[in-house]
């Protein structure tokens, strides 16, 4: 338990800590040697553990006093803000929020006990991991970008001190929701996500990241009143605050809650319809979409449906849930292919994955929630490498555009090994996104086909934009100047070290599945699905025949391979040289190659309208059956 | 019992795949021989020899190296190698979702060659071929889908065992993998991202500024792959091998008989028509096949 605690409060010092010192080199040694306690921290945790779950009581009136004065405390913050900038629906969800809360914490609080406050499983395990691990590398990685990026925006306000605070508090957060049994205290730092995501995204401080940060507050305010209400409706009617119990014992009082509490994790993982906010956060610096949008606390918000999609099992309601991700899915990879912004690509398909796990959790078999917290596993890695990676390119280039990333390879040749490992991961044999996919597939078949059609063409689409994307890339051209030389050790280490977790992670994967989920499944069903042996041994076997044929034949071209001929590109028999032709008025013209991004088919808004209304309905229905 | 019944009920997975290895680019390489002996002879030619195919791809071999820049062979070797390597994993009877996922794999590495070399005429044919890849990819993951719920198996040799007439069970499934297997085998009015005929406007797209060797790999790989796809069309007929040969020939010929007779087709006519087909055949015959199979 002690693990637990420390892995709480630690980020929490350390942010205060961080936001005190005024000397920078004070302020990174600080943050070195958290971060390397942080990931200690949850190593410690995944070797102590017993491999079931283990509650904790830690009883004290002191820390529910303590909440509860930092909730009010946050809400008039956040009434303050939504006065200030005239948003008056962030105030008019925030004073409902307070009215239930004082209204619940007044009246029905002292009769409900709590016996369990904490607890811990390997699917928090998991996430701690994520958390700990990939969290602290970001971090790390932030403190060579933020410097680059204040270099570039001279005209914003230098407030990194509080960009760190709030980087690290917001850590704390994360661990919280994940260790939490006590749905208040879930409750109090699903909030303090929401507050640190407004305020990251808000950072840069001009109107588009203004809007954009209020978007992201609404719709996250709105998926916490909803968490709130299922709160105090556990507490009246179920008689009980622990979200172990409430899923177990609820029977049928538990499903409003968890209906609503699901509400509330779709907004938070920017399911549709909500999944605006989240492609309107790309505004805020990288490390924040890498953290915050695309690793953990979007996860959070599909973390508590897989914990509370028990409770709807065999309802209407649990078929919707698996409708709204099928579709999140579905819509957000189409759209993903219109996209020339690299990091609105990575958000939609942050989205569209989410939907794939949101989609098992509804399902709710034990393949389906195993494949899903193996999507969450591989997802968290290799997204947030490609995020780092964009942010690089970003201040090398001061570009988010793909078109601009002609030849990169050739300017950038480690940043692109990097993002060319991080797009494997994403959708290509042997790697970790595919192998979960592929189970994804096996679940969805047995439940229902037509998940398994949905499925079928969405991972079509990924399929094109991301090839076009690394095809844009790896276009060979000579005589650029490398323009990676400037580039901080705090960022390369983390490259480095989330290239080699994705490809890592993949390696170890039949160790990860025995040693953490089959033992978690197998605790919530009795049985686990295990995958053949056969195809674990051929997918090592790609996964072996890759690591070994690419470097290779790579080093064989570079080196070995002499004997040949160099020409020129064919260019319609009119070239000039390699890359400018003869127009047909005898100009000289340059060859300009561009992606295609088929907007006739996949145009976003369209899509988007599309998918807003069908999401809405399918809400509508699944919060509807749970209420009559 | 015969060869292909000898063959699928053989135990040792490596003989298998050693005579897939073998075999495969023979086979492949007489079916593109007499594919373009009877196209030649639609079109009132006398056309090649049977064995042309291998005499050009002999050739090849021994042309001089020429290329654009120095690593635009790399993809095309990882494309050549995991083709042969999907192939393999089909006919040695592994799991046909990774069969596919593995052709994927292989295609993409084909795109990326394409996209490697910076030439206008590679870029768009490379662009083609993702959507081509984007087109089919759908169908044939639903032929998998099919074949797993009348079988309760992924695995190819459990397939290939299958007493009942897959054929019967998966007709809308079969008819859409029919539509995508023209563009798979390259053949009009689907050859939109390369193509050795004359009426292509894009030199010959994606593999343009490949030569000698390199072509060579790309035209094997490609015997290859239509040795794996014809394998295909096999499993929808294995209750009985004398006619599964028969289909995968009639098939074949049906398949050079639409290549002679239509002309291309825009890449959104293409892409709409293959996901359309898909929908109203495939999907819809999988969701019927779900509710038929409930008990």
């Amino acid at each position: 338990m002690e693990t637990i605690i420390f892995l709480i409060i630690f980020p929490a010092a350390i942010s205060l800590v961080l936001l005190s010192i005024p000397i920078k080199s004070v302020r990174r040694l600080i943050a070195v040697i958290a971060n390397i306690a942080l990931i200690a921290g949850t190593i410690h945790l995944l070797y102590g553990s017993a491999g079931e779950t283990i509650r904790y009581e830690l009883e004290n009136i002191w820390i529910e006093r303590a909440m509860l004065t930092l909730e009010v405390a946050l809400s008039i913050y956040i009434f303050y803000i939504g006065i200030r900038f005239r948003r008056y629906l962030v105030v008019l969800f925030t004073l409902l929020q307070l009215a239930l809360l004082v209204h619940f914490e007044a009246f029905a609080t002292p009769a409900v006990p709590v016996a369990h406050n904490l607890f811990v499983d390997n699917f928090s395990i998991i996430l701690a991991l994520i958390i700990g691990i990939i969290g602290s590398f970001i971090c790390l990685y932030a403190i060579g970008y933020i410097e680059e990026y204040h270099e570039r925006h001279k005209e914003s306000e230098d407030n990194r001190r509080f960009f760190f605070f709030l980087m690290y508090l917001f850590l704390s957060a994360m661990f919280g929701i994940v260790f939490s049994n006590n749905l208040k205290w879930i409750y109090f730092f699903w909030e303090i996500t929401t507050i640190c995501s407004f305020l990251l995204i808000k950072y840069h401080e001009d109107e588009e990241s203004i809007d954009s940060a209020f978007s992201a507050l609404t719709m996250n305010l709105l998926g916490g009143l909803a968490f709130a209400a299922g709160i105090s409706y556990a507490g009246v009617y179920a008689g009980t605050l622990e979200l172990d119990r409430l899923i177990a014992e609820g029977g049928a009082y538990a499903v409003v809650p968890a209906a609503l509490i699901a509400f509330a994790g779709l907004a938070k993982s920017a399911q549709l319809p909500f999944s605006s906010w989240l492609t309107k956060a790309m505004v805020a610096p990288t490390p924040v979409s890498a953290l915050l949008h695309s690793s953990t606390m979007v996860k959070a918000g599909v973390y508590i449906i897989i914990k509370v999609a028990p409770a709807l099992k065999g309802t209407l309601a649990a078929a919707m849930l698996s409708y709204i991700g099928g579709l999140t899915f579905l819509v957000a990879s189409f759209i993903a292919i219109s996209q020339s912004n690299a990091k609105k690509v990575l958000a939609y398909s942050t989205i569209a994955n989410l939907g794939l796990v949101v989609a098992c959790a509804g399902i709710g078999t034990n393949e389906a929630i195993w494949s899903a917290i193996l999507l969450i596993v591989f997802h968290a890695v290799a997204k947030s490498l490609m995020f780092l990676c964009v942010g690089l390119i970003e201040n090398k280039l001061s570009s988010k555009e793909i078109e601009n990333m002609d030849f990169l390879i050739m300017e950038m040749p480690k940043v692109s090994a990097a993002m060319i490992i991080g797009i494997s991961g994403m959708f290509l044999a042997p790697f970790g996104m595919l192998i979960s996919k592929w189970a994804t597939l096996k679940a969805f078949i047995d439940f229902n086909p037509v998940m398994a059609i949905i499925l079928a063409y969405g991972s079509a689409a990924t399929l094109f934009f991301w090839t076009k994307w690394m095809g844009k890339i790896i276009t060979i051209k000579y005589g650029l100047k490398n323009r990676e030389k400037v580039v901080s050790p705090w960022e390369w280490t983390t490259l480095a070290v989330l290239s080699f977790m994705t490809i890592g992670v993949c390696i170890i994967f039949p160790l990860l599945s025995s040693a953490l989920i089959e033992p978690y499944i197998i605790e919530l069903f009795g049985v686990s699905p295990s995958m053949d042996r056969f195809n674990i041994i051929i997918i090592m076997i790609i996964m072996l025949g890759l690591l070994t044929i690419l470097p290779i034949a790579l080093m064989y071209y570079a080196w070995l391979d002499k004997d040949y001929k160099r020409v020129g590109t064919y260019l319609g028999g009119a070239n000039v040289d390699n890359v400018r032709f003869l127009g047909s008025l005898g100009a000289q013209r340059t060859a300009d190659i561009r992606n295609y991004y088929l907007d006739g088919f996949f145009n976003e808004k369209r899509l988007f309208n599309y998918g807003f209304v069908a999401a809405v309905f399918l809400v509508i229905l699944m919060l509807g059956v749970v209420v009559i | 019992m015969t060869p292909i019944d000898y063959f699928i009920h053989l135990d040792n997975i490596y003989l298998k795949a050693i005579i897939y290895v073998v075999l495969a680019p023979v086979l492949g390489g007489l079916l593109a021989g007499v594919d373009r002996k009877i196209s030649a002879r639609l079109q009132s030619r006398i056309g090649p020899p049977i064995l042309q195919p291998f005499y050009d791809v002999f050739k090849l071999f021994s042309k001089e190296k020429i290329i654009v820049n120095k690593f635009q062979n790399f993809n095309v070797i990882l494309f050549f190698v995991f083709m042969v390597f999907t192939g393999s994993l089909f006919f040695l009877g592994g799991d046909l979702l990774l069969v596919i996922f593995a052709l994927t794999l292989a295609g993409v590495f084909f795109a990326l060659a394409g996209f490697s070399v910076n030439s206008p005429y590679c870029h768009i044919g490379a662009e083609r071929e993702l959507i081509q890849m984007m087109s089919y990819d759908p169908m044939i993951i639903l032929v998998a889908v099919g074949m797993y719920q009348v079988t309760g198996t992924f695995r190819v040799d459990a397939i290939a065992m299958y007493d009942g007439p897959l054929i019967l069970y998966l007709p809308g499934v079969f008819l859409g993998y029919l539509h995508v297997l023209t563009i798979k085998l390259r053949k009009s009015p689907f050859d939109l991202a390369m193509s050795a005929h004359a009426h292509q406007e894009l030199v010959s797209g994606l593999k343009t500024e490949f030569s000698g060797t390199t072509l060579a790999l790309i035209e094997i790989g490609h015997w290859y792959e239509n040795v794996l796809l014809l394998g295909i069309i096999y499993l929808f007929f294995a209750f009985n091998s004398f006619i599964g040969v028969a289909a995968m020939l009639v098939l074949y010929f049906f398949e050079i008989i639409i290549d002679n007779t239509y002309a291309r087709f825009k890449w959104e006519l293409t892409f709409k028509s293959t996901w359309l087909v898909t929908a109203l055949f495939g999907a819809a015959n999988i969701i019927i096949l779900y509710y038929a199979m409930q008990p």
